[in-house]
């Protein structure tokens, strides 16, 4: 199966799933069961596909791989283009993984419109994976909003009372955000005579050109991911999503705008991501420490690990512009971590849901003396969110902040602060729902979890510990093409920067430390003052000694 | 070696997981012989390294690696590692067995033997750490462990108040803890503690940019790595957690909260020497600090009533002398009292469980009194404990708590000086809690009611033989060990695990200082047990009368200086009101406002408006006509003109 376009195999095997099941024909119980099973295995076959991609993937080149090119309408040179890298490589597995999860979670909770409910999962699933796998803008631009579509549908559909509203809230925040990011696409394929990423990666923009690029490629990227103050929208979605509209929302969708800043933002606009990166900052650590008491205050269980959510990008957020191996490594790992992490979260409160049809923290309590199982799974998940080493949420917190220290302490000390407060909020909530007296008479005959559910965690939590135990497997992956983005960034600074005075920065002061793939110019040894992310090239500061007080805050 | 560390884990997982088929005591052979044989393994693992002199790391697997970080799972076993080791795995095994005895009416036996197992996994995961991180790993381990223990009783709101306000508390101490780790790698680009010590010498004079300050490095570095010592040894300001965490149940107690997890920050500090030693400025922080704690906990544990939560005070006043015991520069004087408390505070509390046993659960000492009778080994054994703890000679407490008295008034320094007199001040504070605890515990009139003094009785052979165990500890570990530690032998002993500078050898000058420095503390501890016995046996009166005439000071240590008051008013409070507000007022009125509720209403709005307009009045459209044309017309004459 050397020659098999295997990402395309991955990408569409779920829509070819969903046109099975959207002609299944017969009685309803009878389509509901057959629409459930086929969507289990078309998601199971894809996830096993998909496997395949980390199989063939070559951890040692920055290149993309796997790469399928065709012509798609050659008169406006758009390409049919997928392949991926070191970055994307394992959000493709974080979907595929994901995606089966929720559809077995699916068979105990959806019930009306089954088939439909299917087709939409599989449809989001093809999406999902086509985003990450794009190399062409038109076609990153396609499933990049088709994603919309099938969420959309899964929570106006499927979703709670106030489902209309969330479901429109969430469609028009991400799409007016989308809309200028499309005129940015047109305006920089206008400029180099080509829809292809990896081309106009290598193309320079004018400085002028970059800032409102960068500004409009943020305005979508910044509601997807979310950043504060455009997160409002992923509340309420949260709340009315189903179960497993949550999980994806949650586990795969919200990365998609950090994966866009990684992609997009950073290695095609170095000076501007440069400029905007204190405004990254300070909207970054407003998120953490905001969202985190507003998760204090939450009576509703999705709302709170909605607003978790919102904390744990900020680490993302600020991994990504801290640009710095550990911190851009974080990063990316922080996602995946997040990803299974937040979505096994919903995936517990679902568990509680399914059987109490409510949220409210505070008609819960003593859960663990009818569900042990349920107790210590939600346990594991809590703690993993908290960032207990030794779970995978350590590891990517831990990198994030350790190289963001490095290029900034002020940044690096807020954002720790969110490890005190994340605690707070999840234990609290854990203590609510399973601690405590069992009092409420309707809890008295509550069932811990089925053979199902546990097939649904037991997957998740192996992962959480392998990525915490052993999370080489995961970062082995983007070393590679991490150091490439980050050396890349520098050259292309290097250049504008090589021209000013500013130059004669502690760059090269002491080549002392001769560690092998540090692509930041080592900051002087002995001093050890941690170089930010170089001088800044636009503004040319006159004493760049002073790196540590360059992003200083914005507010 | 490798076994010693990953048999209690094993122990807790199956135990753990497989509790319904195992059983009760299932559960308790599992755990126990695998605690039990990681104890006896320790004993090999000490002769070899420690008195061997034969340090050597277990590498395992990559852990971590990212740019130029590198992190592995790694064992390392130094003389250090193997005092701890040893320490840790005996107590633990004790309160294991004990644990057998004083549960065996709970209903979740399996779960409480699993998470003692798994918080020694994570303890001994601190200690053999070889790097930073690991040691973190560690710590945070055993910080979730102590969470889940001091939760055990679930059902209880009180337990799982304290058990959440530990792990916070902690995590504010692992913040600076985590942001030490990150300095540290800023400046040594590793965090392998081999390389950082080697490199540590010449960084001496070096700074570091932080927050926007040129800064020490090295002081910098040691005063973020001890806030997390503060934090996990519950030294002053941090401390609050600690007798809170006296709802768990008595041998998570004895185990973590007394021998074990809270020593972890002097474990740290001593393990970290070469670093602290670098800074004169972060020894003299962690001298006053732990001078500090050891008085203030000392006089909250003289007005207590709880019997446990005196016994907690009287820790968190112990690990203040360890950690002064580090300021000066006696690291060693300071893990010697952390392994002879760690006997002789497990003891105390232990036994303080065997009477709460007997007592039908009560804790108060003002309902207790005149036991002895009825529970004679229990009130021997905890005679035992309390004369090592109020270091009386011979006893264990008296070698380890002298020679750091000794050292801080030999380290000549002022900062030794002070806390030399608070110390000697400590010990008479201490052997007056002491006494008052064993006095009105066990002697005077019974002052509990008849049916809870008919039940009185002496705990089961399963309780009272650890107890025993750790009394011989209590009786005999400081003399065994005193020439070993801080005796002649100790350069020899502990070879290079801990690091001291020629300048800073208090220890040496601890052997040379007159004799009534090493009087005093025994004086003063014999002078508080006499005035112990004075107020509660001969004038019982007084106490009493003391309190009410001075009530402020009274109401001021027993309410524990007003920490918890304080720390409400400024953190927690507010952190739920901002909480509230920023969601209500922040996110609701603000973003949502002006954001898509604002821009929804605004269209609507404009809508209305508009829509008012489509009136299907015929003369309507006309009027609006005529308008248009009009406005037009002008417009365009006008421009014509122009």
């Amino acid at each position: 199966m050397n020659n098999w376009p295997l990402l395309s195999l991955v990408t569409f095997l779920p829509l070819a799933g969903a046109a099975f099941i959207f002609f299944i024909r017969g009685d309803d119980k009878v389509v509901a069961a057959n629409a459930r099973h086929v969507a289990l295995l078309t998601s199971l076959g894809t996830f096993i596909l998909s496997l395949g991609i980390w199989l063939k993937f070559d951890n040692t080149t920055p290149d993309f791989q796997l790469v399928e090119k065709a012509n798609w309408l050659p008169q406006l040179g758009i390409t049919y283009h997928m392949g991926v890298d070191g970055i994307s490589m394992l959000f493709v597995i974080l979907s595929t993984f994901l995606t089966p999860l929720c559809i077995l979670q699916s068979f105990g909770s959806i019930d009306k419109r089954v088939k439909e409910y299917m087709v939409s999962f599989l449809v989001l699933e093809t999406m999902m994976v086509g985003m990450f796998c794009a190399l062409d803008f038109v076609l990153f631009y396609f499933f990049f909003e088709g994603v919309l579509i099938p969420m959309f549908l899964l929570i106006g559909i499927w979703g709670g009372p106030r489902r209309v509203y969330a479901a429109f809230k969430f469609f028009l925040y991400t799409l007016a955000g989308s809309v200028l990011m499309l005129i940015a696409m047109l305006a920089m394929a206008w400029h180099a005579g080509s829809f292809d990423i990896p081309t106009l990666m290598g193309i320079p923009y004018p400085v002028s050109m970059q800032y409102w690029l960068w500004l409009a490629f943020f305005a979508s990227f910044a509601v997807k991911v979310p950043m504060w103050p455009f997160h409002t929208w992923l509340p309420d979605a949260h709340v009315e999503a189903p179960t497993g509209g949550s999980v994806i929302l949650a586990g795969v969708l919200l990365k998609m705008g950090a994966y866009g800043f990684l992609r997009f933002s950073v290695p095609m606009l170095p000076e501007a991501t440069v400029y905007f990166t204190p405004l990254i900052y300070t909207l970054s650590i407003v998120a953490i420490i905001y969202t985190s008491l507003v998760a204090l205050a939450q009576e509703d269980m999705k709302k709170l690990i909605a607003y978790s959510s919102v904390a744990h990008m900020g680490f993302v957020t600020i991994g990504i512009f801290a640009m710095t191996p550990q911190a851009v490594e974080g990063a990316i790992f922080q996602m995946l971590s997040h990803g299974v992490v937040s979505g096994a979260l919903f995936l517990c409160v679902g568990v509680v849901y399914d059987r109490m049809h409510t949220r409210e923290i505070n008609r819960y309590g003593g859960l663990v003396s009818r569900m042990p199982r349920y107790a210590l799974v939600f346990m594991v998940f809590t703690l993993a969110s908290v960032g207990l080493p030794g779970t995978s949420g350590f590891v990517g917190e831990f990198l994030v902040l350790l190289g963001t220290f490095r290029a900034n302490t002020w940044v690096a000390l807020l954002a720790t602060t969110g490890v005190v407060l994340g605690a707070a909020y999840m234990l609290l909530l854990y203590r609510r729902v399973v601690f405590g007296k069992l009092v409420r008479e309707d809890l008295k005959n509550i069932l811990d979890l089925n053979m199902r559910e546990i097939v649904v965690f037991a997957p998740l939590i192996l992962v959480v510990l392998w990525m915490g135990i052993y999370p080489s497997s995961y970062l082995n992956v983007m070393h590679v093409s991490v150091d490439n983005l980050i050396l890349r960034h520098q050259a292309a600074l290097g250049v504008k920067a090589a021209e000013p005075p500013a130059a004669a920065a502690p760059v090269q002061a002491k080549p002392a430390q001769e560690a092998a793939p540090a692509p930041e110019p080592a900051p002087a040894a002995q001093t050890a003052a941690p170089a930010a992310s170089e001088p800044t090239p636009t503004q040319a500061p006159p004493a760049p000694a002073a790196d540590d007080a360059k992003p200083t805050k914005q507010e | 070696m490798t076994l010693a560390v990953f048999l209690p884990l094993l122990g807790a997982a199956i135990a753990g997981l497989m509790n319904r088929r195992l059983g009760d005591l299932g559960a308790q052979i599992v755990t126990c012989s695998g605690v039990g044989l990681a104890a006896l393994l320790a004993i090999p693992v000490f002769l070899d390294v420690a008195l061997g002199h034969n340090p050597q790391t277990v590498v395992l697997l990559d852990w971590v690696s990212s740019g130029d970080l590198q992190v592995r799972w790694a064992l390392k076993f130094d003389t250090l590692t193997a005092v701890m080791v040893l320490t840790v795995t005996w107590v633990s095994f004790m309160v294991h067995v004990y644990s057998i005895g004083y549960m065996h009416h709970d209903h979740s036996i399996p779960r409480f033997q699993s998470y003692l197992s798994l918080f020694t996994f994570f303890m001994l995961m601190l200690v053999t750490a070889d790097n930073l991180v690991q040691m973190f790993f560690g710590w945070e381990g055993v910080g979730v462990a102590s969470y889940l223990l001091i939760g055990f009783w679930y059902e209880r709101p009180s337990a799982n108040a304290a058990a959440i306000k530990a792990f916070l508390v902690n995590r504010v101490g692992d913040f600076g803890f985590a942001l030490g780790i990150f300095g540290v790698f800023v400046l040594f680009d590793t965090v392998h503690l081999d390389t950082i010590f080697a490199a540590s010498a010449s960084m001496a004079n070096a700074t570091i940019n932080f927050l926007g300050l040129e800064l020490p490095a090295m002081t910098t570095l040691c005063l973020l790595l001890f806030v997390g010592a503060m934090g996990k040894s519950a030294q002053l300001g941090l401390h609050t957690w600690l007798p809170d965490a006296m709802e768990g149940p008595t041998p998570v107690s004895a185990l973590i909260h007394a021998a074990t997890m809270v020593t972890a920050g002097v474990f740290m500090v001593a393990r970290l020497s070469p670093l602290f030693e670098q800074s004169e400025t972060a020894l003299m922080v962690v001298t006053i600090v732990g001078a500090s704690t050891a008085f203030f906990a000392a006089t909250v544990g003289c007005v207590q009533n709880d019997i446990k939560r005196i016994i907690a005070y009287s820790t968190c006043s112990q690990l203040g002398y360890m950690f002064f015991a580090c300021g000066v520069s006696a690291y060693s004087a300071g893990i010697f009292h952390l392994m002879t408390h760690a006997f002789f505070k497990a003891l105390l509390f232990l036994g303080a469980g065997s009477v709460i046993h007997a007592m039908s659960d009560e804790q108060d000492i003002r309902k207790m009194g005149g036991i002895w009778k009825h529970i004679k080994v229990t009130w021997m054994l905890m005679w035992i404990g309390n004369l090592a703890l109020a270091g009386i000679p011979f006893f264990a407490g008296y070698y380890s708590k002298d020679t750091i008295l000794e050292a801080a008034w030999g380290s000549g320094t002022p900062v030794g000086q002070f806390a030399f007199w608070i110390g000697s001040l400590v010990a008479f504070l201490t052997a007056f809690y002491s006494w008052r605890l064993l006095i009105l515990t066990f002697h005077g009139k019974p002052r509990a009611d008849e049916h809870t003094m008919a039940h009185v009785h002496e705990s089961p052979p399963v309780m009272i033989v650890p107890l025993m165990v750790l009394a011989i500890g209590a009786l005999f570990a400081g003399g065994i060990g005193y020439e070993m530690f801080v005796g002649h032998d100790r350069e020899h002993f502990w070879g290079e695990a801990i690091a001291v500078l020629a300048a800073h050898d208090s220890v040496e000058a601890a052997h040379g200082v007159p004799s009534w420095v090493k009087l005093l503390p025994v004086i003063l501890a014999a002078s508080g047990i006499a005035l112990a016995y004075l107020l509660y046996t001969l004038l019982p009166g007084v106490p009493q009368f003391l309190a009410q005439r001075l009530r402020p000071v009274y109401l001021f240590l027993l309410n524990k200086w007003y920490f918890d008051e304080l720390y409400d008013f400024l953190f927690v409070r507010p952190a739920f009101w901002l909480g509230r507000g920023l969601w209500k007022d922040g996110d609701g009125a603000l973003i949502d406002g002006c954001g898509p509720d604002g821009v929804a209403a605004f269209c609507q709005g404009v809508f209305k408006r508009l829509q008012r307009f489509q009136s299907g009045l015929v003369y309507h459209y006309a009027f609006a006509m005529i308008a248009g044309m009009a406005v037009l017309v002008t417009w365009y004459v006008y421009n014509q003109a122009g």
